[in-house]
């Protein structure tokens, strides 16, 4: 008994090896093997979670419909998974062992900005294309990377979507985009700062005024002076990001301080859960979303994003609301998928320059990389919150309702 | 866009949020009440870190953590539908209690020893309290309810909570009594012996044992109480406190030891100074100028004790 356990995984070794010497396929003959070092334990290990089951599903859904058809051939899809416990530097070396040991030579994101710029190095040393869902920073992005793509759309463009907004409604109302007057408050982080740099351009852009610029400390407690300086210079627009503490001080501050403007934007209002805490007082606030279940996008797999948003709570019934970060995980197995169609190809270089070549929609929005390898085809979508609810209200193509506008708390 | 031309636009808006305050005064009674309202609240921390400081030299860096602790149990106690006022008495109970403890396990053994041991000890003290509060509730900020409106004034252009007003009667109320309870009370008078030479008042029959413990226990309690008014009016998170210790050792380095009416001017002052920093700085240099002006505090306390020595010699 023992030797031919022995045996068989001298066997298993010899074919392990002799595949990944033979190159395109390294899990069996069928089979295309794509890899991931996630998130499932450590600090992100739910949002890890999101991710890999929304790769999972497009995995099941892929291999249900037959798998990819490259050159006369079909191949199942099938992904290996490493946990990169939630840090950086894990997730560097398990990429490491997942292209020199494991031989996989198509690779799916980790989950979050932070591990995801330490993947992207390794893959770029071993020219292997990786299709990330799950990392915003912009500035994964400024690096030169050839072998990064990424489905979803990068942190600047977190709050730019409404200055476009503010400025299509000044013009209904007569008024020139460049007479409205922004105030912002900004947390002091990278994150909330490449947010920030977003605004700060498409408001140049446009000719508008900043009036208030102010960064907040990490540790915030209290924003009744720069909230002061808001209330004696009445902007037109408010923007707030400094993740759940920001969105929740601020919320209450302007409530309690009678602080408001025809437009208030900020990020994080669900993990702050404004809806449940402030109810009167969040109402209109705008907040952005990478992904909307209600959104009208469309494709082949999964019908629409309804269809997407129904499926995925009927294969994982443990969630009672479908993360974004599923979505986006989702659509990045389609974008393999699709660029392995397209290419007919194993070839790593051929893949590449597939995927280089997307344009796509997808039941998360349309695919479009720009030579950086971000995603420049998905807008970020507004969602205002009516009535307790969040409801799309921009760009105008998507919405599912009007925007009030300008904006009226309640008590 | 260069440096210079960065600094010269901060110049810019700095010099604009000047002259509003100029043009319309009403905003400087916003600041001016958002400041005392607080200050008065750094005004307790202050004057229980000058209490434990001056009577056992200990210098609590735990101070903040204190604060934060006291605001987590009143969140703890409205869960269970004790309103946060009301939860003042047994969140300040438990801290003295706390206090206590905490006295004869860690404090009482570094009391005799060197500055530094005791520096680190109470480091070492605020950590645990930071993760601890970490392990139970969660690293979310938490709120605590008073269930209070705003008040407007001038026309609505000043809105107020009435929690603030409310938190600075009571903390009026506090200082009160702890003047009263040093002044007239055996126990204040022994602690106030103690504060002035330990062994005369040892030699003279006081217990400075449990004048320390008690002095620590009551700091406990003020924080325990100022943290309740914190989660009413701010925020409370498990790792906030050190901002709050930071301002307590600038009220006290800058208003000295024992002296209860300059720690509630410098408290207040502290806080209308943040909120005009804020103002006219911007939020980045809030915290930066109550660490620059202890700077220059210590600087002039320099300057004049150099001059001192030169006049002995």
């Amino acid at each position: 008994m023992k030797g031919i356990t022995i045996n068989s995984a001298r066997l298993g070794a010899a074919v392990a090896a002799a595949l990944v010497l033979a190159g395109p396929v390294a899990a069996g003959d069928d089979t295309i093997t794509l890899g991931s070092a996630i998130s499932i334990t450590g600090k992100y290990s739910q949002e890890g979670k999101n991710a890999s089951d929304g790769y999972n599903l497009t995995v099941k859904m892929i291999n249900e419909r037959g798998g990819i058809k490259i050159n006369g051939k079909t191949y199942k899809l099938a992904i290996k998974y490493y946990d990169d416990e939630s840090t950086p530097a894990r997730t560097a070396q398990l990429l490491e062992r997942l292209i020199s040991q494991d031989g996989i030579k198509y690779m799916l994101g980790p989950y979050a900005s932070g591990p995801t710029k330490a993947a992207a190095p390794v893959v770029e040393k071993y020219k292997i294309p990786m299709v990330e869902a799950e990392g915003a920073s912009r500035s994964l992005f400024t690096q030169g990377y050839r072998y990064l793509f990424a489905a979803l759309s990068t942190s600047e463009q977190y709050l730019a979507p409404a200055i476009h907004l503010a400025a299509e409604l000044a013009q209904k109302e007569g008024k020139k985009p460049s007479d409205l007057k922004i105030a912002m408050a900004f947390e002091n982080d990278p994150f909330s700062q490449d947010i920030r740099a977003g605004v700060e351009e498409d408001a140049k852009k446009l000719g508008m005024k900043i009036v208030v610029d102010d960064k907040l400390p990490r540790d915030l407690s209290d924003m009744s002076a720069t909230l002061t300086k808001v209330k004696a210079l009445k902007p037109d627009i408010i923007f707030v990001s400094g993740h759940t503490k920001g969105a929740a001080t601020a919320t209450r501050q302007m409530h309690e301080m009678g602080v408001n403007a025809p437009m208030v934007a900020m990020t994080h209002c669900e993990s702050a859960n404004l809806t449940g805490k402030f109810a009167g007082a969040a109402e209109g606030i705008l907040c952005p979303t990478q992904w909307a279940e209600t959104l009208k996008y469309k494709d082949d797999l999964y019908g629409s994003a309804m269809g997407f948003n129904t499926l995925f709570k009927k294969t994982y019934p443990e969630y009672n609301i479908v993360p974004y970060q599923a979505a986006q995980g989702a659509a990045a197995v389609e974008i393999w998928a699709d660029a392995f169609r397209r290419a007919q190809s194993f070839d790593s270089e051929k893949l590449r320059d597939a995927l280089a070549a997307t344009d796509m929609e997808t039941f998360y929005g349309h695919i479009k990389f720009s030579p950086a390898g971000n995603n420049i085809a998905k807008p970020m979508v507004l969602r205002q919150i009516q009535g307790g609810k969040y409801v799309v209200v921009a760009p105008s193509k998507y919405a599912s309702d009007p925007v009030v506008f300008p904006r009226k708390p309640t008590n | 866009m260069d440096r210079a031309g960065l600094m010269a636009g901060a110049v810019v808006s700095m010099w604009e949020n000047l002259q509003i305050l100029i043009a319309a005064p009403v905003f400087n009674a916003q600041l001016l009440i958002n400041g005392l309202t607080v200050g008065a609240i750094f005004a307790l921390a202050g004057y229980g870190l000058a209490l434990v400081w001056g009577v056992t030299n200990v210098k609590n860096l735990a101070q903040g953590d204190f604060v934060m602790m006291g605001g987590y149990i009143a969140y703890e106690l409205g869960k269970h539908g004790v309103h946060p006022i009301a939860a003042l008495i047994p969140t300040a109970a438990f801290m003295f209690a706390f206090g206590w403890v905490v006295y004869r396990l860690v404090i009482r053994r570094v009391i005799q020893l060197d500055l530094f041991t005791s520096l680190l000890a109470t480091f070492g003290l605020a950590i645990v309290v930071q993760q601890s509060l970490n392990l139970v509730f969660g690293p979310d900020v938490r709120t605590v309810n008073s269930g209070l409106g705003e008040i407007k004034m001038f026309g609505g252009m000043v809105e107020v909570t009435e929690i603030r007003l409310v938190a600075f009667g009571l903390c009026v109320l506090l200082a009160a009594g702890m003047v009263l309870f040093m002044k007239k009370s055996r126990m204040g008078q022994a602690i106030r012996a103690t504060a002035q030479d330990a062994r005369a008042a040892r030699v003279l029959g006081v217990n400075t044992d449990r004048v320390y413990a008690l002095t620590f226990s009551l700091n406990a309690a003020i924080c325990g109480a100022a943290g309740v008014l914190i989660a009413m009016i701010w925020v409370i998170q498990p790792f906030y406190g050190i901002a709050y210790s930071v301002r307590a050792f600038v009220i006290v380095t800058a208003a000295g030891l024992g002296n209860l009416t300059a720690v509630i001017v410098t408290a207040l002052g502290l806080g209308v100074i943040e909120q005009y920093s804020g103002f006219v700085l911007g939020a980045q240099f809030q915290q930066a100028t109550i660490v620059g002006l202890l700077l220059a505090i210590l600087i002039w306390r320099q300057v004049v004790l150099m001059r001192q020595r030169k006049a002995l010699q």
